[in-house]
């Protein structure tokens, strides 16, 4: 018996045979995809014939781009008379689309905040940067703040120095009783931000000065306006959610019923009027004399304004929570923010990372509406360029940049979105 | 009992005020009320003195004073020697109509593309994609403002029309005049009129009375034919056809009303400069319009699309199974019960375009901002009053949407026992 010769093994390979034929062809998966029933084929040519309506209508004019113009008139006659996109109004203009009337000098210190921004948020967004790296994102607001506005580094620090101040005196009360610990301590930081920081700073300045040149807020605009307003509001309007979402479902009547009427309240009302009564009305809520800043009160509001969307998508979040993890919670002897912190709000958060994101993307296409109480967003910047004899008459270039610049930021955020709730998804389903 | 008797014969001390759970609840809310008091106090307290200081008072007596000013688009009676409150009822009209308006066709726009995005047809799908990314990522003002531009720039002019060889002509047999001042209508009329009633704020023209009237008594003939119809299929099996009985209950009297009252077409006509006769729309109402509509039908689309992903896959194979075709699948099995997922969400949609009528701002659309909020307010000086009443208007017109829309989802939603 021959062990090796075993004679109903085949030896060669068999040639691999042709493909069934009509399995993969185009035609085949036209008649499956495009073609499969009349009204198939119906919204196929349809499709087809808006493809090539749009396509005859628009390529003609994009294709005869002119970049290299300095007013309409000009443009026009490089054109002579053919139908053309004139993105010359783009190479002239952009510095002030994205800057507004930001001191041309001055363009490296929003740039190099913007740059750090990234570094601030990389630890946040992304897990292969260490978290230790957060101090940075936790100073990053005042150096941005700094960089920005300019004025006096003392200034940030000395805003800084009042959360200090809090945690010192929570540290030192919260024996007591928590509650009363953080009041004391919400109370303190209060009293130095309103009473100690302004003489802190002028002091410190006069000893050892650290200045950068001052830009005044109605020189900010473009879509570094957009940016300032919508990260601040982003950051600020989520723990302010969350605050709110808890609130609606505490069982403390009262506060039950103060975040109800809140939240009600602001999402029942337009953005605009906000806008409106930070800008006409906000003077008269306050002491009289009291003055600030028109881009800091719109920062206020929008806040005000998200955090009550963004509370209800928690709520939605904390509803589809199963009633035995609240359970297992107080099973474990938690306390109430103990339980919240560790067990209930990282799963809420989870489950609405969608409408979160689309709460974010909607207040960032909001910041648009600041350009009705005279702020120059990118819309009212290009109805400024439009107003230049230069530039008067022309819109689609304009509005394709402006469009193109949000559509950029809003989609990157849904799909960093769903990257988020890839990596978070920790169910097996 | 022998702890609970312990516990309560412990002495009390402050610190149990924060510590012990029988009283914290309790010591939060005294301490959140006498904040909430405070802020309260200081806010009004601030106010007073800077409205003195301004020498002004807080009245809405302004209301009553005479406007002087024009709206265009008035649906009521509205003079330059209205008062302020008229003006905003009228503002507050053209609020609720472009609302209404842009719900519909944003509710037909998002469902169609909401559908189409899930259908097998690959270039249909990607379109449908394309339009709702692109619409969901953009702000809705630059696509009010992009509508109002498209209105403007790229319709021709009036006189576009006129002449032996006009460049461009009406649409649908001379009826309809797209230009760049705006859609011309024609508006039905009658030659007999009935009469009108005032009832306080409008007049009450009584040839609508008597159509409304007709069609209700129609629409009664008509469920009584259908009811008769029914209990003759239960008791004898045959259905009686109903379907000419009904389009005769239907159509007769109402073409007999209108015939009596001599109903006819008034149609836009080019005289002199512009158009005359018919109904104008105007540039910034189309654009408000057609803005809204696009933008939050890309948001509707979305919720569409979800709500249909939501039913699972075998209802759709078991109607399937019953011989079904695709289309009745989705119009009789899909779509209803789809329905329950996605009336929630298509409520706030409904806000949003409500509140997003104020972006109508940027084009100059006359509604309640622009009137109340904002001619108003320029001309009395009352600004604290003024948006105090705007805010609060719209918070009424947001509250009654969604508890009619939070009825109607009661009515569709799953009934478990």
């Amino acid at each position: 018996m021959n062990m090796h010769n075993v004679s109903w093994v085949r030896q060669d390979l068999i040639s691999p045979s042709a493909r069934p034929v009509g399995q993969n062809d185009p035609m085949r998966w036209a008649r499956k995809n495009l073609f499969n029933g009349w009204l198939s084929t119906f919204l196929t040519v349809a499709s087809m014939m808006t493809v090539v309506w749009i396509t005859v209508a628009i390529a003609p004019w994009l294709g005869n781009s002119i970049w290299k113009a300095n007013s309409l008139a000009e443009c026009r006659q490089l054109l002579g008379g053919a139908p053309g996109a004139c993105w010359g109004v783009i190479r002239d203009r952009w510095p002030q689309l994205l800057f507004g009337f930001y001191p041309s000098n001055l363009y490296w210190r929003p740039v190099l905040a913007f740059g750090l921004l990234f570094v601030a948020l990389a630890p946040v967004l992304f897990r292969a940067v260490p978290a230790r790296a957060l101090w940075f994102s936790a100073v990053y607001p005042g150096i941005a703040y700094w960089l920005i506005w300019g004025g006096s580094l003392w200034f940030p620090i000395s805003v800084y120095l009042g959360f200090t101040v809090a945690a010192g005196l929570f540290m030192l009360t919260a024996r007591i009783g928590r509650g009363l610990g953080v009041s004391i301590a919400i109370l303190a930081a209060s009293l130095w931000w309103i009473y100690a920081v302004q003489p802190v700073t002028s002091d410190v300045n006069g000893l050892v000065p650290v200045v950068l040149d001052a830009v005044a807020s109605r020189d900010v605009g473009g879509f570094l306006l957009s940016i300032i307003i919508g990260v601040t509001g982003i950051a600020l309007s989520l723990p302010l959610g969350i605050l709110l979402a808890l609130g609606r479902r505490s069982k403390l009547p009262l506060i039950h019923m103060l975040s109800v009427m809140f939240i009600e309240f602001i999402r029942g009302v337009p953005l605009i009027t906000l806008l409106f009564t930070a800008s006409l009305l906000l003077n008269y809520f306050l002491p009289p004399g009291t003055n600030f800043d028109l881009i800091l009160r719109v920062v206020i509001m929008v806040t005000l304004f998200a955090s009550a969307y963004m509370a209800e998508v928690i709520r939605g979040g904390l509803a589809a929570l199963p009633r035995g993890q609240y359970e297992a919670a107080e099973a474990l002897g938690l306390d109430y923010w103990k339980s919240q912190r560790l067990i209930i709000l990282p799963q809420a958060l989870k489950i609405s990372i969608p409408g979160i994101v689309n709460s974010f993307i909607g207040l960032f296409k909001d910041t648009t509406l600041v350009m009705f109480i005279g702020l120059l967003d990118p819309i009212a910047l290009a109805a400024a360029i439009r107003a230049n004899t230069n530039w008067q008459g022309i819109y689609w270039e304009l509005f394709i940049f402006i469009g193109a610049v949000f559509f950029v930021f809003c989609f990157s955020m849904s799909r960093y979105s769903m990257y988020l709730e890839r990596r978070l998804k920790t169910d097996h389903r | 009992m022998a702890m609970k008797s312990d516990a309560s014969r412990e002495p009390f001390h402050l610190s149990m005020l924060f510590n012990d759970t029988r009283y914290r609840a309790r010591t939060i809310q005294v301490l959140a009320f006498i904040m909430l008091v405070l802020a309260a106090a200081w806010l009004v307290d601030n106010t007073v003195r800077n409205l003195a200081a301004l020498g002004k008072d807080f009245s809405f007596g302004f209301l009553w004073a005479t406007a002087g000013y024009d709206i265009s688009p008035h649906a009521i009676d509205y003079s330059s020697t209205s008062t302020h409150a008229r003006a905003a009822l009228v503002g507050l009209l053209n609020t609720v109509i472009v609302a209404a308006l842009a719900c519909v066709t944003a509710t037909i726009l998002g469902v169609l593309a909401g559908v189409l995005r899930l259908s097998d047809n690959w270039i249909v799908a990607r379109l449908m994609t394309a339009y709702v990314e692109s619409f969901r990522n953009v702000p809705a003002l630059l696509w009010i403002i992009v509508a109002a531009a498209v209105m403007s720039e790229a319709m021709p002019a009036p006189n576009a029309f006129r002449g032996e060889n006009p460049t461009t002509s009406m649409i649908l047999w001379d009826s309809i005049a797209i230009t760049n001042r705006g859609i011309y209508l024609p508006v039905p009329e009658f030659s007999l009129s009935l009469g009108q009633i005032n009832i306080g704020l409008s007049v009450l023209d009584l040839n609508s009375v008597a159509i409304f009237g007709v069609l209700a008594f129609s629409l009664l003939v008509r469920r009584g034919l259908v009811k008769h119809a029914q209990r003759l299929q239960s008791a004898t099996g045959r259905r009686p056809a109903t379907w000419w009985k009904s389009l005769l209950v239907c159509t007769v009297p109402m073409i007999a009303l209108f015939y009596t009252l001599g109903f006819h077409f008034d149609y836009p006509a080019l005289k002199g400069l512009n158009f005359s006769g018919g109904l104008q729309l105007r540039n910034s109402f189309i654009a408000l319009w057609i803005g809204l509509s696009v933008y939050t039908g890309a948001f509707i689309a979305e919720i569409v699309r979800s709500g249909i992903l939501a039913i699972s896959r075998g209802q759709t194979e078991a109607a399937h199974a019953l011989g079904l075709s695709s289309g009745r699948t989705m119009r009789l099995v899909i779509l209803p019960q789809a329905l329950r997922v996605i009336v929630p969400p298509l409520i706030s949609q409904y806000l949003n375009i409500t509140k997003n009528t104020s972006l109508g701002l940027a084009v100059g659309y006359m509604d309640l901002r622009s009137t109340l909020g904002g001619i108003t307010i320029n001309q009395t000086g009352r600004e604290l009053e003024g948006m105090l009443l705007m805010m609060l208007i719209y918070v009424g017109i947001s509250l009654i949407i969604s508890g009619v829309m939070n009825i109607y989802n009661d009515r569709v939603r799953l009934k478990e026992r």
